[in-house]
């Protein structure tokens, strides 16, 4: 949708949230399709220094320090233009304090020459619990502070805040007028959005309005073992298995053991889920949007009956799974866009259960353990086993929760590459197995 | 909180024309309907306009009730400047409005009393959603009397305030809006303006803008210079979010946006529904006609949209510019029914045709979709459509009818019968509160797929009453 490349500029006083926000925004916009990268100017600052002494190195009159600084910034920004300029990158976002407006204005000329647009995120806040919560969640495991006791770690990194104090000048609303900003206020109880100049702008002011930061986790699991399951057969709207209907029950003792705060329930449109969420004896919305990926022609087949009527099209699929889209059926690419919605009120929410689907679940999951298009339709998300997502520090934990309850493996490990596949023996389900294919060892490929 | 259930699962069923699943039997857990998306309001919401005259209020509120019926969300606006015409009857000058004139005063006062009235009414009686409430409310008193209003009636309250004191936007709205008010009927334009700007000073002296210090609890939107920037302060809940990524999508440059399906396809001349054929020879030239006119309606950087299939991007192509492919414009799918047409559809499903006579708008085809599904799948083209200037969207006979529902304002009971005939450009330009509508029929024949709902819509009727409206076919 973009036409020039956009460097989104963080902006803010240490221990705002600014490295939060980065990997967030760059996790959620290489989730829905747009080449995102973010440089951490301070990670620039770890390289060249190698040992971290101590606050002295931010002093304002440490011009050893400030000159060390400057070339790390200009280290950043030339591996900016390298990602925009000739690795087609879409958004860089370029995580640094930006609290002078000589370092913005050096910022904006250096898009301006390259033809890349900007737009500045400063987040603001003077909540001193807010802050040392930061600090403690974040900052104390940092490789500057590795070898640090926890106070003075954070005796340190307040007199370190200190040293920016003094020259901050945040964006202003006479003198930045022309400039494309959200300032952000308290962590999310106020925004000023100024020049909003396109689409992906929009949808990012819009991303970073619904985020916050309260605790809270994600619970995501399949619906029970179904019927068509059983058979090997995906997709259709079949019911419960026995097995299912036991995974259902345990599901609800699970709910009610872990004690969660005021939980909202999602399933989709198919009998399946909702089945299961009938068993938990609690109120649950609908989500058409959760539904099974849309195998069209292959809907209700064995991949064995894939193999024999489409062997093509199933050749094809191994080839690229996620951009593959069933004849008349959807691919992973259109699962993620029409999922958008749902990451986006799992973000506005709090304690959510999610009983959705295979390839649904690959999705989600994706996009909390920031996963590439590549990885993502390979994640196992196994029957009868629940995930359990709680965000800290820069990232997601995940714990993940069996109920003990059978259920055949519906996981179809990547094959190896041929333009062919080869025959799928009679005898052995495919699915049951997964030891038909070789194994391709995954390195994990970084965007 | 949570029942206990016995062992025995319940069984559950499928509703004949949702298709969702439900339980068997009705049992007293709040069960919401099922539907593409699920129900964000619990408790009903006041959008509280301030502002001085001639800001947008009007514009802003009209705008933003369409979108939220569009999506679902039933809502209505409550003009208190109505109110006050019909108790006035006959509007004399500005005097009316000076801040000493207690007189007026308390008739303006009772207004807004009886416009809170009917909003109370609307939630409690009409299960309405969202209220609108139209009115300068430019004092902190007669805010807090909101406030007042919607806590003791548990109801959430969102302001929405415009600031603008761009001479040549003000002036500009009072001409496309104001003019043509009941106000001035029957005044010539010069003393109009005059009269109007007076108006607003009568308000200036005791405008109070929305505080940041002072109402820092209050959840607001503050807009300035028409969009150029917002303060955005406490947003409550999903609804509220969703009308500040509204607000902060749309614009007032003068635009207009085209709507055509793609040229007759060679199912749409067997009678077929759905599926995904090419052009037939007519429906190539109505491509070539298509671009002929677009051509000469001499555009500035139109935009040309088409959906993922076949008969959409055939025509697209033929007028030799960059078009954009969304997956999201493809027609409705019409499920187990793809590629029948409406005989075989009567001989193999007769109750779902019934069915969907009975409830065209929410009738989902197994397997398929409705119209219902339709309109959630187009909400991110309606918001891409309210940033960008001017385009052509190249769509479907469904998808068409909800894009034209939304900017003509048309409810979900007429909306599956708007008439969107094949080889025909509607060009709609927005203008004032609503949107100008021209319809251009190309001169190039084509088949008429548009189906009237027939008069007998039971499960029982004959064959002969359902096909009653079904237009001709090879």
């Amino acid at each position: 949708m973009t036409n020039c490349p956009t460097l989104i500029v963080l902006v803010g006083l240490p221990a705002r949230g600014k490295t939060y926000i980065s990997k967030k925004l760059t996790r959620y916009l290489n989730w829905i399709g747009v080449p995102t990268k973010e440089f951490n100017v301070g990670q620039y600052r770890r390289e060249c220094l190698k040992i971290y002494k101590s606050f002295e190195f931010f002093r304002p009159d440490n011009e050893e320090g400030l000159k060390i600084r400057r070339q790390c910034a200009m280290a950043a920004l030339n591996d900016v233009r390298q990602y925009l300029s000739v690795e087609g990158g879409q958004v860089a976002v370029f995580d640094a304090t930006n609290t002078t407006r000589e370092r913005r204005g050096t910022i904006v000329k250096f898009a301006e020459q390259n033809g890349f647009k900007v737009f500045f995120v400063e987040s603001v806040c003077e909540d001193p619990d807010v802050i040392a919560q930061n600090i403690v969640q974040v900052k104390l495991g940092s490789p500057d502070y590795i070898h640090t006791n926890t106070e003075e770690a954070i005796e340190d990194f307040m007199k370190r805040i200190k040293c920016y104090e003094s020259s901050y000048q945040p964006l202003d609303e006479v003198l930045d007028r022309d400039l494309s900003y959200i300032k952000i206020m308290d962590v999310g109880r106020r925004y000023l959005v100024n020049r909003v100049l396109d689409h992906i702008q929009s949808r990012i002011v819009y991303y970073l309005m619904n985020i916050h930061i309260t605790p809270r986790s994600i619970y995501l699991c399949r619906h029970g073992e179904s019927d068509l399951n059983i058979k090997g057969r995906i997709g259709g709207d079949s019911g419960l298995s026995a097995r299912g209907k036991e995974f259902a029950s345990r599901l609800r003792k699970f709910i009610q053991d872990q004690n969660i705060k005021d939980l909202k329930v999602w399933t989709s449109q198919m009998k399946r889920t909702i089945q299961t969420a009938e068993c938990l004896g609690v109120p649950y919305e609908q989500w058409k949007s959760l539904n099974e990926i849309d195998a069209g022609v292959c809907e209700e087949m064995m991949y064995e009956e894939i193999q024999e009527h489409y062997p093509l099209e199933f050749a094809l699929r191994d080839q690229d799974k996620y951009r593959y889209r069933y004849p008349k059926g959807e691919s992973y690419e259109d699962l993620v866009q029409r999922l958008e919605p749902v990451i986006m009120e799992l973000e506005r929410q709090e304690n959510v259960l999610v009983i959705c689907h295979q390839a649904v679940m690959r999705c989600l999951l994706a996009y909390f353990l920031d996963k590439t298009a590549d990885e993502l339709p390979y994640l196992k998300c196994s029957l009868h086993s629940v995930l359990k997502l709680t965000p800290m520090a820069y990232g997601c934990k995940v714990e993940s929760v069996c109920l003990g309850v059978e259920a055949v493996n519906t996981h179809r490990n990547r094959p190896e590459v041929g333009l062919i596949s080869p025959p799928v023996s009679k005898t052995n389900r495919l699915c049951d197995f997964g030891l038909i294919y070789v194994d391709v060892s995954q390195k994990k490929k970084k965007s | 909180m949570a029942l206990i259930m016995n062992n025995e699962q319940k069984k559950l069923t499928q509703t004949p024309l949702l298709k969702i699943w439900v339980p068997w039997m009705g049992c007293n857990l709040n069960r919401r309907r099922g539907s593409s998306v699920p129900q964000f309001c619990n408790s009903p919401t006041m959008i509280v306009m301030v502002g001085l005259p001639a800001r947008g209020k009007t514009y802003i509120s009209k705008k933003l009730t369409r979108y939220l019926n569009w999506i679902g969300v039933p809502t209505k606006v409550f003009n208190v400047g109505q109110y006050r015409r019909e108790a006035v009857k006959t509007y004399k000058n500005f005097e009316f409005f000076k801040p000493d004139n207690e007189e007026a005063m308390r008739i303006r006062k009772a207004c807004a009393s009886a416009a809170l009235k009917d909003v109370s009414a609307y939630f409690t009686k009409e299960h309405g959603q969202v209220a609108v409430f139209d009115a300068t409310n430019t004092t902190r008193e007669r805010r807090a009397i909101i406030i007042s209003f919607a806590k003791e009636r548990g109801y959430k309250v969102f302001f929405v305030e415009s600031i603008c004191e761009d001479p040549e936007i003000i002036a500009e709205n009072i001409k496309q809006v104001k003019f043509g008010s009941p106000d001035y009927v029957d005044r010539d334009i010069d003393e109009a303006m005059e009269d109007f700007i007076q108006r607003i000073e009568c308000y200036r002296a005791n405008y109070m803008s929305i505080d940041d210090e002072k109402d820092r609890k209050l959840s607001y939107i503050k807009i300035f210079d028409v969009g150029s920037r917002y303060l955005v302060n406490r947003v409550q809940d999903h609804i509220q979010s969703r009308i500040v990524y509204y607000l902060m999508n749309i614009h007032v440059t003068p635009r207009s946006i085209y709507l055509s399906r793609h040229g007759e396809s060679e199912l749409n001349l067997s009678g077929r529904i759905g599926g995904d054929a090419g052009l037939s020879s007519r429906g190539q030239k109505y491509a070539n006609a298509l671009a002929t006119f677009m051509r000469g309606q001499t555009i500035k950087d139109l935009k040309v949209w088409t959906s993922h299939m076949k008969r959409t991007i055939q025509t697209a192509e033929a007028l030799g510019v960059q078009y954009e492919q969304w997956k999201a414009l493809n027609e409705i799918d019409a499920g187990v029914c793809e590629e029948m047409t409406y005989e075989e559809i009567q001989e193999n499903f007769p109750e779902e045709f019934a069915l969907r006579d009975q409830d065209k708008y929410r009738y989902r085809y197994p397997k398929g979709e409705s119209y219902e599904d339709l309109v959630h799948r187009l909400e991110p083209v309606i918001m891409e459509l309210e940033r960008q200037e001017n385009v052509l969207v190249i769509c479907h006979q469904a998808v068409m009818r909800c894009l034209l529902a939304y900017f003509l304002d048309k409810p979900a009971d007429e909306l599956p019968y708007l008439r969107c005939p094949l080889h025909t450009v509607l060009k709609l330009t927005p203008v004032a509160y609503g949107c100008k509508v021209e319809s251009f029929f190309l001169n190039i024949e084509a088949v008429n797929t548009h189906r009237e709902r027939p008069v007998n819509v039971n499960i029982n009727r004959n064959p002969e009453e359902a096909l009653h409206t079904v237009p001709d076919h090879i």
